[in-house]
């Protein structure tokens, strides 16, 4: 619908809306995350939820302890290879639409454990993140803000065109690979649909 | 117009049928129409906690157990019918008293066949 007609519409009392705006802003106020911590984060995350910071103002207070009735993972903390399959093998049992905020410095890159040989260097070698938060822990605001973010990011998804969401792409994958416990690493150590190792331009 | 009681009645079942099951239709034609499931091996997995099944549900437990699901029900059925019992005892005639003192001396024997047997020992 033509942005003007809509304006001189509301001007005289009369508000039109799109299936897609309403559908959008159903979806974007009512993301339900999974419950889910894995480390100091999900205390941050906790505490974001209770009365101080009230996740509950943006509609996603109930977090679900089921990944069937959860489509937002907070992946809160520093995720270990030994955890690691089960985090992707949790998000593959989240219906569609599903979306992901990897929460503090372990969960985008392994953070101060990055060195280690045991901890999953960033979860986006695995899953597709849609919004990452630095920090270590990220406070509250820094979550409601990637939230904020999140929700934006939902708002602006067309049902149709590049930008849909995933499960309204055919040939988007409905499971990503779920990485084995190998003998010195995960295999495969990433998933290279999802992400690529940076490249160094040297000049 | 007068109202028949069971048409009143039948009114309320056909309600109370449509109540539940209109979301539950509302529900699947939402899901046949609007959502592309995307199933897959592990979505449409039994168990959901993100590790893998393994082994078998169908596992055994000791048959014997239905001995204290019995011993339990002579004390529940007692203190069902010993508080009533209790709280109308002065007002009870003496009828009354016999046949509740005959009722309990059958539930108290059912206690001490189960203790003459040797159930109540633990091993």
């Amino acid at each position: 619908m033509d942005e003007g007609l809509r304006s001189e519409l509301g001007k005289q009392g009369v508000f039109t809306t799109t299936l897609e705006d309403l559908y959008n802003w159903g979806r974007k106020n009512s993301v339900w995350p999974l419950q889910f911590g894995l480390a100091c984060c999900a205390i941050e995350m906790i505490a974001t939820t209770m009365s101080r910071y009230d996740l509950a103002r943006f509609g996603a207070e109930v977090f679900r302890p089921s990944p069937r009735q959860a489509d937002l993972m907070i992946v809160a903390g520093t995720v270990t290879k030994k955890m690691a399959p089960q985090v992707i093998r949790l998000y593959n049992q989240m219906p569609e639409p599903k979306y992901v905020i990897a929460m503090g410095a372990c969960a985008i890159s392994g953070g101060p454990f990055k060195q280690g040989y045991n901890v999953l260097k960033g979860i986006d070698r695995f899953i597709p993140v849609d919004v990452h938060i630095p920090g270590c822990p990220p406070r509250p605001e820094a979550l409601i803000h990637a939230f904020m973010t999140l929700q934006r990011k939902i708002d602006e998804q067309k049902l149709t065109g590049p930008n849909r969401p995933r499960h309204l792409i055919a040939d988007a994958p409905s499971e990503f690979p779920v990485p084995q416990f190998g003998e010195h690493d995960l295999v495969p150590p990433s998933n290279p649909k999802v992400w690529q190792p940076p490249k160094t331009a040297r000049s | 117009m007068d109202y028949s009681a069971h048409l009143f009645l039948a009114v309320f079942l056909a309600i109370a049928v449509a109540f539940p099951l209109a979301p539950l239709l509302l529900a699947r034609l939402w899901a046949a129409k609007f959502s592309p499931p995307k199933p897959g091996e592990q979505k449409n997995a039994t168990y959901e906690c993100g590790l893998e099944a393994r082994g078998d549900s169908m596992i055994q437990f000791k048959s014997q157990y239905y001995l204290y699901a019995i011993l339990f029900l002579i004390f529940d059925v007692e203190t069902i019918f010993l508080l009533p019992f209790a709280v109308a005892f002065t007002g009870l005639s003496a009828g009354a008293f016999v046949a509740i003192m005959i009722f309990l001396l059958l539930l108290v024997e059912g206690l001490a066949w189960a203790w003459m047997k040797g159930v109540l020992t633990w091993k």
